[in-house]
């Protein structure tokens, strides 16, 4: 089990830092955030073709660079830390799984970032949740052409979307994965006043959009795609933490050195023992949150056994730990904090959103409880 | 076969034969005899310097050895401040003489040692301490009180630091000396603490006559030795917990609560969840930081935050697992009540949770100090200890 990063994934994450301070600074993702634009698009182009960071864990053959998860939770520790609007998470989660599927003819654009493709999943999760729409449905039309019907209610990264991937019921049970373009006929993608800012979502209403089945067996026939769309939600959960570590420690790192030049009773705000000691408190759910993080990559590149819990694990630990330091972040930098021009409340609000958007806590813990046999 | 793993299975071979016949609950004969061999057989001391008795090997073998040695029960705990604390701070600081004199017998197990730093009105500001050590010839006498001492019972030799410059600020006028606790007018008593054991010892310090060649380090340049030797000391706690026993694990509460029928009870799963949250990120913690210290990356301050959290977690899964089991784990000699009589001194022991925060604080995150009002007083001016109460009256 390795739990410190290799030489090559830091010096990753520092490229990736430099050109975000560089190229997305705070003001450049407020002005995406307040304008009409879903995400970045300079930013994403130059971040997936240039740093060829879209098709990190695709394989070379499939236009990608054979890398890992643990490649892909370098980048994304620095995206979360600098908020930046592109849709890289989802476009990680979806090329995972394509990977899974062997849908070798969509990984090309999907690892040159050209194409943008997020998984739709009902409320991001397994639909344990109950989230009130109606589910997709998979529905054969005509020899082997299928259309979806339903509607799955909240997409991260929706808005973005030039190719969804929708986990639908096919009958008997089964679930498969159907590819849609945004621009099929019948599909509606409406964007949702979304309490995070930085990241995007949108309800997608399918509406007898004609779709394409992936995963299809040799003969041509629906397979079951429910073990790849579980182990895709997992994917998703490990990937998210490694983005919650990333805000963590830039909420951390802001509070420290604003603690070191706020003079308050003639003091520096850090040197009081009320400031100090919560600050020491939110290091320490660093240090393990960033062990949980390197745990869970870990198993998603070489313990696929051990997924499952570990991905339990690190949602359950790492919604709580993200929001209560984002949370302590914000209160104490005082008043500022609560401004609108100040930052803190962009932090606060992605690290509560993203706490929700896999699935409820509750639903982590219940599947956490299952796999550890407390139930 | 590498190297390495040829000195692992030779260790394990010989770890195997010796221990096979120790008693559950070994004396400290048989503890000096166990240590005296581990020596001779080449695995104590493996990464220090050959020329004052140790092997010279690098952390590789020491790491295989300690992999090796996690599997059986070697009774050296009476060691370990001697070969975690006192060791390494005369190899750093001691003179040639002292390191040809002390370390061989220390690893050897010939002599045990202990470390007397805090006092009873120096607790979390040790360098407030009033025991002192007043040159006279080529001797100093000590006079003064030391409190915490684990092993001072069995122990030969200790660390202590004494007040030899009383007219500079605190930290100025410390200097750390190596004290033969054989030597007449040192009082070694029993404290009994709130497990209602004695783990710990109060030392007094009568007109001890101490050879000048016993300081260890400057002569009023003790404190940064105190602040070294209690660093190894964070590490060690914190680090070494994983291969402690823990009474109220996740694991054993789970079995305990499934043994009872409470695991569909209402709030059960909701605390064995979070007892599990909270140990396996500890776990995890540990085995990142061994990680990196095998990387070349040192804890040094991080140390702390390994000992916070074991603090944490021990009195957290204590109370927890009371709430788990009921009255029925304080009746008795059950492993639980021991746990929660055990559980505060590891919060108080190497340091305070506020001491660890203000460390974290203060050296981690590097954030302004608080403002210290002694600083630049001298220390027969401060209203401390014994001084306190001297300017009430």
């Amino acid at each position: 089990m390795r739990l410190i990063p290799t030489e090559e994934q830091r010096e990753l994450a520092a490229t990736v830092r430099s050109f975000l301070a560089d190229r997305v600074p705070m003001r450049r993702v407020r002005e995406i955030a307040e304008s009409d634009e879903p995400y970045d698009r300079t930013a994403w182009t130059r971040l997936s073709s240039e740093l060829g960071l879209a098709g990190l864990a695709v394989p070379e053959a499939h236009g990608g660079s054979g890398a890992g998860f643990g490649e892909v939770a370098a980048v994304l520790e620095e995206l979360g830390a600098a908020l930046t609007p592109v849709p890289y998470f989802s476009a990680v989660v979806a090329a995972s799984l394509l990977v899974t599927l062997d849908a070798k003819d969509l990984l090309p654009g999907v690892a040159s970032g050209e194409t943008v493709a997020v998984v739709a999943l009902p409320d991001g999760s397994d639909g344990s949740d109950g989230s009130g729409g109606e589910a997709p449905v998979g529905r054969i039309v005509d020899r082997g052409e299928w259309v979806l019907e339903g509607a799955v209610e909240r997409v991260p990264d929706g808005p973005s979307a030039d190719l969804l991937l929708v986990a639908a019921s096919t009958g008997e049970g089964r679930r498969g994965v159907f590819a849609v373009t945004a621009d099929a006929p019948g599909l509606t993608v409406t964007p949702l006043a979304s309490f995070d800012l930085t990241r995007p979502q949108a309800r997608v209403e399918l509406g007898g959009a004609p779709a394409r089945l992936l995963g299809m067996n040799e003969a041509g026939a629906a397979s079951d795609a429910g073990a790849a769309i579980d182990r895709t939600a997992d994917v998703a959960r490990v990937l998210l933490a490694a983005e919650q570590l990333g805000g963590m420690r830039r909420c951390l790192d802001v509070i420290v050195e604003y603690a070191k030049l706020r003079v308050q009773f003639g003091r520096f705000v850090g040197s009081f023992q009320g400031v100090k000691h919560k600050l020491a408190d939110m290091h320490c759910v660093l240090e393990q949150a960033e062990s949980v993080v390197r745990y869970a990559v870990w198993a998603a590149d070489e313990a696929p056994d051990e997924l499952p819990e570990a991905a339990a694990f690190a949602a359950s630990f790492m919604g709580r730990a993200h929001f209560q330091v984002a949370k302590d972040h914000l209160l104490l930098h005082g008043g500022i904090g609560f401004t609108w021009e100040h930052d803190a409340h962009l932090h606060y609000k992605r690290a509560k959103a993203d706490e929700l958007m896999l699935g409820s806590p509750r639903a982590h813990r219940a599947r956490l409880a299952e796999a550890l046999g407390l139930t | 076969m590498t190297d390495l793993d040829e000195y692992r299975s030779r260790a394990r071979a010989w770890l195997a034969e010796r221990t096979a016949d120790l008693p559950p609950d070994p004396g400290l004969a048989e503890s000096r005899a166990f240590m005296a061999d581990l020596y001779d057989a080449g695995h104590v001391g493996i990464t220090w310097p050959a020329e004052y008795g140790g092997r010279g090997l690098t952390a590789a073998e020491e790491r295989a050895f300690q992999q090796v040695a996690a599997d059986f029960p070697l009774p050296v705990s009476v060691f370990g401040i001697g070969l975690g604390m006192c060791g390494p701070t005369l190899l750093s600081l001691g003179t040639e003489e002292q390191k040809r004199r002390y370390v061989r017998p220390l690893l050897r197990g010939e002599e045990i040692w202990c470390q007397m730093f805090s006092e009873p009105g120096a607790g979390s500001d040790v360098a407030s301490l009033q025991t002192r050590a007043v040159r006279d010839g080529d001797h100093w006498i000590v006079d003064g009180q030391k409190v915490w001492t684990s092993v001072a019972r069995q122990a030969d030799l200790g660390l202590l630091i004494a007040r030899t410059d009383p007219d500079v600020p605190k930290h100025q006028g410390i200097t750390m000396f190596v004290i033969d606790m054989h030597a007449p007018g040192v009082d070694v008593r029993p404290l009994r603490d709130m497990t209602g054991e004695s783990h710990f010892n109060e030392i007094f310090f009568t007109g001890v006559r101490v050879p000048a060649e016993n300081v260890v380090g400057e002569v009023n340049g003790g404190w940064s030795a105190a602040v070294t030797t209690l660093l190894h000391e964070r590490v060690s706690i914190g680090m070494g917990a994983t291969r402690t026993e823990r009474p109220a694990s996740f694991a054993a509460l789970r079995t305990a609560a499934r043994e009872r029928g409470l695991l569909g009870e209402p709030g059960v799963q909701d605390l064995l969840l979070d007892l599990y949250l909270r140990e396996r990120a500890f776990d995890l913690l540990n085995a990142r930081m061994s990680q990196e210290v095998r990387a070349g990356i040192q804890p040094g301050a991080r140390g702390s935050v390994s000992k916070l959290l074991l603090a944490d977690l021990t009195l957290g899964s204590a109370d927890l697992a009371s709430e788990i089991l009921g009255p029925e784990c304080l009746t008795g000699d059950v492993p639980i009540a021991r746990a929660l009589a055990w559980a505060p001194g590891m919060a108080l022991g190497g340091g305070t949770n506020e001491i660890m925060r203000n460390i974290i604080g203060d050296r981690v995150l590097g954030l302004p100090r608080e403002p210290q009002v002694d600083r630049n007083i001298p220390f027969k001016a401060l209203k401390v200890g014994t001084q306190a109460k001297e300017d009430g009256e």
